[in-house]
């Protein structure tokens, strides 16, 4: 299943903070989406996966979400937004108890995304006893469980420190790697955006805009950390992106 | 540089995470007792101010020998039971819709507001008339009186759950009813119990109350008719067992604290 925005313009009380943005995620790609802060990431997340409504413009679900697909489109909060009164196997199973499954079938894909998430030896631990790493784990195995068609990942990782943030990131590749899921991945981190994107969109200031989509044809697999090719694509990215974070920036000192 | 002084940093980092110890609560009450104990035998407080504990604790035997103490405690408990239920899930409810809806909102908050400050024992004629002078106007004094603190709780505390919490629920597709049960009850929880510790006090300041108009047996009977007739040992009596009764609640409440929010740390 394809994702497909087309015009999507959003203001918050008068303030326009998205204008014409035209997206088309396919089905098994990631879309890395880029921008200085405030200029409505989070916004265009929100209104892709249907838990905001945009003032104008529409988002379609191209074809039929894959077989055992629960929940189309599936979040992955920059907060985690686990349900700190459930464990780690009952914060997963969250979304699947909305469905009618077959007896033991919540279980076995409970048991199948802990182990692919290396969660398993956690399963009866509470929120709190776990680091941030393993919380946005445990955030990731909770949309894997529903199987989604498309992911919507909202600055994953910029809660955790640079090296769980790099764990993660591998685990993430490696996920992508063994069974391909489409995403679109909000992040501030060009460094994560070129090692995660088919596509990043560069989003202008606010009012957001699509300034660019730089392509990326390397398979996740090879692109290794430092990587020269990353390294100049992220140089491009940042060259784009420079005079925009430094114009929001001057922006937000006078508000 | 090395024969700078070298001073240990000092920490300053205690305090303000009251524990609770339970036998220095029950030390506080000895000494209290004891207090009043050797002031009245010493005659330093007089007999007219307060009645000697042990007297008291003698008065509390005949209580219990007699089989009075269960024939005024039975009613009281029920009256208690029956109206504080009726009471605190009335509330809840009315609270949980409070914070959910905006027209429930805007129409019951001014009416909560307006009924709150009510001395619910002014209206006890009123109950009487309306729900009869048996059980009925007692069920109801307590129920009223518990339902507007429950309210005002529970919908605070549905305020403070987590939004981006009830976000993720609804991204995952859960059902209204769904959130309402497994997100914004239990994330409302803490409030609703803390809540309820002041709900079920008022509950049994209440039932004293309710027991002025025409009850012949139940705790507030019996200290109405001691107070009445000047009998200091039989009213500390009886305002022991409201204190016991007290203490009952707040440290169920305690218990069911610690089953349901162990997720708290
Ligand atoms: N619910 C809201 N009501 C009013 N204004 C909002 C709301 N949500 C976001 N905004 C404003 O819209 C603009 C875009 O916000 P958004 O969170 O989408 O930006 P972002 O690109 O995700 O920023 P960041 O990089 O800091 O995460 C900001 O100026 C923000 O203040
Ligand atoms: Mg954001």
């Amino acid at each position: 299943m394809d994702l497909r925005a087309e015009g999507l313009s959003h203001a918050y009380d008068g303030m326009s903070v998205l204008e014409g943005i035209d997206l088309s995620i396919p089905a098994g790609r990631i879309l890395c989406l880029v921008g200085p802060s405030g200029c409505g990431k989070s916004t265009l997340l929100r209104i892709l996966g249907g838990l905001e409504q945009a003032d104008a413009g529409r988002v379609e679900q191209v074809g039929e979400p894959p077989e055992g697909c629960l929940n189309p489109l599936t979040y992955v909060f920059q907060d985690f937004a686990l349900l700190p009164w459930r464990s780690v196997a009952g914060n997963i199973r969250l979304g699947l108890e909305e469905h009618r499954l077959a007896a033991g079938q919540a279980d076995a894909i409970v048991a199948d995304v802990l182990a692919r998430t290396n969660l398993t030896d956690f399963a009866d631990a509470l929120p709190r006893q776990l680091s941030g790493g393993m919380k946005q784990r445990v955030a990731i195995a909770r949309a894997l469980a529903v199987n989604p068609a498309v992911m919507l990942l909202d600055e994953p990782l910029s809660a955790l420190d640079a090296q769980t943030r790099e764990l993660l990131m591998e685990d993430l590749i490696g996920l992508w790697t063994r069974q391909p899921f489409t995403a679109v991945y909000v992040t501030h981190n060009l460094a994560e955006a070129v090692r995660l994107g088919h596509s990043i969109a560069v989003l202008s200031r606010r009012p957001g805009r699509i300034r660019e989509v730089v392509h990326l044809d390397k398979p996740l697999a090879d692109r290794i950390h430092m990587d020269a090719d990353l390294e100049e694509t992220q140089e491009y990215l940042w060259t784009l992106m420079r005079e925009e974070a430094r114009a929001a920036d001057a922006e937000l000192l006078n508000v | 540089m090395s024969d700078a002084v070298a001073r240990q940093v000092p920490f300053r980092g205690g305090g303000f995470r009251p524990r609770s110890i339970r036998w220095v609560g029950v030390v506080v009450f000895a000494v209290l007792v004891l207090l009043a104990e050797w002031g009245t035998r010493t005659g330093w407080i007089s007999s007219l101010t307060l009645p000697r504990p042990s007297d008291v604790l003698k008065t509390f035997g005949e209580l219990w020998t007699s089989g009075m103490l269960m024939k005024h405690l039975v009613p009281s408990l029920t009256r208690l039971v029956v109206g504080a239920t009726l009471g605190v899930s009335v509330g809840v409810s009315v609270g949980i819709l409070i914070g959910l809806f905006t027209y429930v909102r805007s129409g019951l908050v001014p009416v909560v507001a307006a009924l709150f400050p009510i001395p619910k024992i002014a209206l006890l004629p009123l109950f009487v008339i309306w729900f009869g002078i048996d059980e009925g106007s007692k069920y109801a004094l307590i129920a009223f009186g518990t339902f507007t603190p429950t309210v005002v709780a529970t919908y605070g505390a549905v305020d403070n759950v987590d939004r981006t919490l009830i976000r993720m629920g609804q991204s995952f597709g859960l059902g209204w009813v769904s959130i309402v049960r497994k997100i914004v009850l239990p994330g409302a929880m803490p409030g609703i119990l803390s809540g309820l510790r002041i709900s079920l006090a008022i509950a049994i300041i209440l039932l004293v109350a309710a027991e002025m108009l025409g009850a012949e047996y139940g705790i507030g009977a019996y200290i109405l008719e001691a107070g009445a007739l000047y009998d200091l040992e039989r009213l500390f009596a009886g305002v022991a067992i409201l204190s016991v009764l007290g203490i009952v609640v707040s440290s169920v409440i305690g218990l069911v604290e610690r089953r349901l929010l162990r997720w708290r740390a």
